[in-house]
């Protein structure tokens, strides 16, 4: 192929967004009443072949395109192949979520593709503006899927709340980006690291990093800045939860990853000590918060956080073992908790009128394979052997602890005893209590919509697959990590060369930025 | 191929295969049960293959049809399994229990059965896995895999409204000191870059995992607390009443004991020998207290589980006892007595579980005569309490014996003032069970025989119940059988504590006081 670097190494960017503003402008044409399903496989088809061209990128070895601000190395591609199939398993989810509810679903199939075009460019940037523009493509896109349920009180508060706030932590990621500039002179992530060590004030570049890491904490929902998280998880459609509580979150994780050991690698005893306090709060507000949630999706969006935190502790490990166990966690927490997501998305229809602890009562009964997979989810979650959850954890504290930091991985495995506490009440709600005597849900909204919602629902095909496969990627990151451990190393190791050859490269990557190379001479 | 290779393997996953194909099988009339019996028969089976090609003549203390294969490489774990004579016949024990459990679930499980049957599976793969798995990290994945069916069991097929607390209960107290169990772990790792065991134990004889005292000294604290707990041991039994009392009889046949005490004679003794002999005045202390409170809360209770719960305390205090002395009288009787428990534990909770199936109560105040109802089931309590009791002839009185008189040689200051009080646990079991053999079965007929017509035993629990009687008798008039196989642990185990001691910081009283042991314990039996 001799198609230019440049157009290779964004390639699964390019493709999705044509694919995204092909079926944009077909759902335009459609008439009103039609199935947009069609559009939704349109839209699989493209993130799968996106997952392909990724696949094919990693033997290429390292692409740099754009004057050194993209580049495609096994890091980038590991979140680019984690993100699309995190796009694949929701797209599957949610395609028959809308029928006969909304009008406009294509433009749910595009405005997910476009979100995923902005993780993926987060993730291959070597470039701060480029990671901004990436930060902003994909908010812009979930704050308006956040609200998709037009109509909904719950749907509009939780985009408004998620777009006001988020706006603001993006502010900070920007002033961050501007303080860094200032300290070293350079957006580009290497060249920081190199302007650090001539930097006349390391301190206000250090004050940067922090400003990033409130942006980039809020975005993984991280724990001062978690305030948003329930609430939004609780009224934006639960496939939307499933995607934004993983694919946002890993493309902001491998930002902050590039950043803190990248960018500020000197710092590094600094910055660490930033995360164990995150960590740790993260963990214990999420897993203390979760204990009192009577509604499922608050409950999970606790749960987030208290993730969020384990993932944390990974940084706070010296480079080798904390970026390999982060990428692995971040994949398996992904597998389980979109799945998670996707069994709540089918349990409670495009209404959720079926959303708290009680209407959970007796799932076992009357669906006892959702109720088998939830259970599975929730058990990965909980970290029990043989599912991803559990190595996730194992990687992520044992780089911790062999990093010297055996409290943080003290209080992390104490917060998951803590946390098994409610998973296990929902556990015991879907299988020990009976269901209410009518199996349907006693509320108003719900005898309205009639009978539709109450007669057995079965489990359309697409969503069946899309279940079958997290269950499935959960159970194998539990079994055979190998495979994907093997990817998550060779991410950590691209990541590190990157950061090894940070001083030679910082000259030749500076000189051609486009910025004004003033700070480079301080 | 030689089946040696793979017996292991197949112990360990036919029973996931039977789960797997149980969940395929329709829910209808008698198939759960057919199918489970079944898979759980073939399991037994299998694991009657070990005593039979066991070497005893190869170097005592080795493990025999081992199987090790690298499962992951980046943190170097092995699937490695083996067994030695410490694990070999708590595997035929698990294994011949899971039948019974299955027979005697036949009719008193009538609702959700695929459920049941598939978890009551599960927890055979995982009890399996933690007596087979020699790399720490496949242990503890077992290891934490046991708790999740049986939460479920209790939690679904508990017979009161208390089921869940008591579910949630379980999961939690063993739930959070196996995470300290996992950071002791990793740390382990993290200081020898291994999860071997036979390879970890290697290292502690030379006294090489760490140099750090205190940290090693923590970390086998996080060991020995996770297990203790599971056990339970004294002071944190506390969700073991409430989940015997709940759970269903097939699932308490196989819920405390065994598998927290091998854990700990497995792994705390053989990776930190000394810091296991520096608390070991600790839980000798513990363990006379346990016999003795056990038994005496055990005489106060009218509901027959909770005085079931007591007594499993006391017995498993016993255990304790003799494990802790480093003695080989000590390990052997202790070894042993967990086979013993376990097999007089079923028999009683079966029996309970009978007569709960037909009365409707475990309450005794509303027994009373049954014996002119339920001869065949009066004669098989009389049989089962004389064993808990530790009547001579009956296999606990070997185990007791070796435990008392290996305690009374322990090395350990006080000794014999904790090891008179243990005594009075003989006296006391005898107390409680003979009162309520009484209450049950003597005395006037109660109001439950009167207004509900009991059956005596059917066909099915006949069958459930004998061969355990059988065992009773086998395992008290010839206990060499067993004993050989446990011998050449427990004289390993003393052995490799005394090679501990020989080497530099060595304690030579604890030498001195091994050898002459050695003998004794050889002589007596």
């Amino acid at each position: 192929m001799n198609l230019p670097t440049s157009v290779i190494a964004l390639l699964p960017e390019y493709v999705l967004t044509l694919t995204g503003v092909l079926i944009m402008l077909i759902e335009a044409v459609l008439k009103p009443g039609t199935s947009r399903k069609p559009l939704g496989w349109l839209a699989i088809a493209g993130t799968a072949s996106t997952g392909f061209i990724s696949w094919y990128q990693l033997r290429l070895g390292v692409l740099t395109a754009f004057s050194g601000n993209i580049q495609v190395d096994a890091f980038s591609i590991f979140f680019h192949l984690l993100i699309g199939a995190v796009v694949v398993a929701t797209l599957l989810g949610s395609l028959d979520y809308f029928d006969g509810h909304a009008s406009h679903a294509g433009e749910y199939f595009a405005l997910v593709l476009f979100g995923a075009v902005g993780m993926m460019l987060m993730t291959c940037s070597t470039e701060l503006l480029m990671v901004f523009i990436g930060l902003e493509i994909s908010s812009i896109s979930t704050y308006i899927l956040a609200g998709f349920r037009k109509g909904h009180g719950t749907a509009v508060e939780a985009s408004i709340k998620y777009f006001l706030l988020g706006s603001f932590a993006t502010a900070f990621f920007l002033y961050g980006i501007a303080l860094a500039y200032g300290a070293t002179g350079s957006t580009s992530i290497a060249a920081i690291a190199a302007g650090l060590a001539t930097s006349a004030t390391p301190r206000m570049a250090f004050l940067g990093l922090a400003m990033m890491l409130v942006g980039l904490g809020f975005k993984v929902s991280a724990a001062p800045f978690h305030l948003w998280t329930p609430d939004v998880y609780q009224g934006a459609p639960a496939p939307v939860v499933g995607l934004m509580s993983t694919a946002p979150k890993a493309a902001a994780f491998a930002v902050l990853l590039r950043i803190t050991f990248c960018g500020f690698p000197q710092m590094q005893t600094r910055w660490a000590m930033l995360m164990w306090g995150l960590a740790a709060l993260s963990m214990t507000i999420g897993n203390l918060g979760a204990l009192k949630q009577t509604d499922v999706k608050r409950m999970l969006a606790y749960s987030s956080i208290a993730h969020a935190g384990y993932l944390l502790a990974a940084f706070t490990a010296f480079p080798a073992a904390g970026i390999s166990a982060a990428c692995f966690y971040t994949a398996a927490y992904a597998a389980m908790n979109v799945g998670a997501f996707a069994v709540v998305t089918q349990v409670g229809g495009y209404k959720e009128t079926l959303r708290s602890f009680k209407d959970y009562h007796g799932l076992a009964m009357r669906r006892p394979v959702l109720a088998a997979l939830l259970a599975f989810f929730l058990l990965s979650l909980i970290g029990i052997p043989f599912t991803g959850g559990f190595f996730g954890k194992f990687y992520v504290f044992s780089a911790a602890i062999q990093a010297g930091n055996i409290w943080l991985a003290v209080i992390g495995l104490l917060n998951s005893g803590v946390a098994c506490f409610y998973y296990l009440r929902l556990l015991s709600s879907v299988y020990t209590k009976p269901a209410e005597t009518a199996p349907a849900p006693v509320d108003q909204t719900a005898k309205e919509t009639g009978a539709s919602l109450t007669a057995t629902p079965t489990i359309s095909i697409p969503a069946g697959i899309g279940l079958t496969l997290t269950a499935a990627a959960t159970l194998l990151l539990g079994i055979l990590p190998g495979n994907i451990l093997h990817l998550a190393n060779s991410a950590s190791s691209s990541l590190r060369a990157t950061s090894a050859t940070t001083p030679s490269a910082a000259s030749s990557v500076n000189s051609h930025s486009s910025l004004p190379p003033s700070g480079h001479s301080r | 191929m030689n089946i040696d290779h793979i017996i292991l393997s197949l112990i360990v996953f036919v029973p996931l295969a039977g789960a797997l194909v149980l969940t395929l099988l329709p829910d209808r009339g008698k198939t759960m049960q057919w199918a489970a019996l079944a898979v759980t028969l073939l399991t037994f089976v299998l694991t009657l293959h070990l005593p039979f090609h066991y070497s005893y003549a190869s170097h005592p203390g080795g493990f025999q049809f081992e199987r090790n294969v690298p499962w992951i490489a980046a943190p170097a774990i092995h699937y490695h399994l083996g067994v030695d004579g410490l694990s070999m016949w708590l595997m035929v024990l698990t294994g011949l229990l899971a039948p019974l459990g299955v027979l005697i679930s036949w009719r008193a499980i009538d609702q959700r059965k695929k459920l049941f049957y598939v978890l009551f599976l599960l927890q055979q793969v995982a009890m399996m896995g933690i007596f087979v798995s020699l790399d720490m990290f496949l242990y503890y994945a077992f290891w934490e895999m046991s708790l999740v069916p049986m939460t479920v069991l209790i939690a679904t097929f508990g017979r009161s409204e208390k089921r869940r607390r008591a579910a949630i209960k379980y999961f939690l107290y063993a739930f959070i000191p196996s995470g300290l169990l996992l950071a002791a772990m990793l740390w382990l790792y993290a200081q020898t870059g291994t999860f071997d065991l036979p390879k970890l134990a290697a290292l502690a004889t030379q006294h090489a995992i760490s140099p750090n005292a205190g940290a090693l000294w923590i970390a086998s604290l996080g060991f020995l607390l996770a297990f203790a707990v599971k056990v339970p041991v004294f002071p944190l039994h506390g969700w073991l009443v409430d989940a015997i009392s709940e759970a269903p009889t097939a699932a308490v046949m196989v819920l405390a004991g065994k598998t927290a005490l091998y854990s700990m004679l497995r792994f705390s003794f053989a990776i930190f020998p000394e810091q296991s002999h520096r608390v070991a005045p600790l839980m000798i202390a513990l363990a006379a207290i346990g016999i003795v409170y056990g038994g005496l809360l055990a005489l106060v209770q009218n509901d027959l589980k909770k005085l079931a719960a007591y007594s499993t305390l006391g017995q498993l205090s016993f255990i304790m006892l003799g494990i802790f002395t480093f003695t080989i009288a000590g390990l052997d009787g202790g070894i042993y007595q967990i086979l013993n428990e376990s097999l007089a534990g079923a028999a009683f909770f079966m029996l309970l579980g009978l007569l709960y199936e037909r009365y409707g109560t475990y309450d005794m105040r509303q027994y009373g005569g049954l014996a002119q109802r339920l001869p065949w089931v009066a004669t098989v309590f009389v049989l089962v309490t004389l064993s808990i009791i530790g009547l001579p002839i009956l296999n606990s009185f070997v185990g007791e014996f070796l435990i008392l008189s290996g305690s009374m040689q322990s090395p350990f200051a006080h000794h014999h003032l904790l090891t008179a009080l243990a005594a009075t646990g003989v006296i006391l079991s005898a107390a409680y069970m003979l009162r309520m053999i009484q209450r049950v079965f003597y005395c006037e007929l109660g109001p439950k025989p009167q207004a509900v017509a009991g059956w005596n035993l059917d066909a099915r629990e006949h069958i459930a119940l004998w061969p355990v009687v059988a065992l009773f008798l086998a395992m008290g008039l010839c206990p060499s059988l067993w004993m050989r196989a446990i011998d050449s642990y427990g004289a390993s185990m003393a052995d490799h504590f005394a090679a501990i001691h020989a080497t530099p910081p060595a304690d030579p009283a604890a030498l001195q006081t091994t050898s002459p042991q050695t003998t004794t314990g050889g002589a007596r039996r």
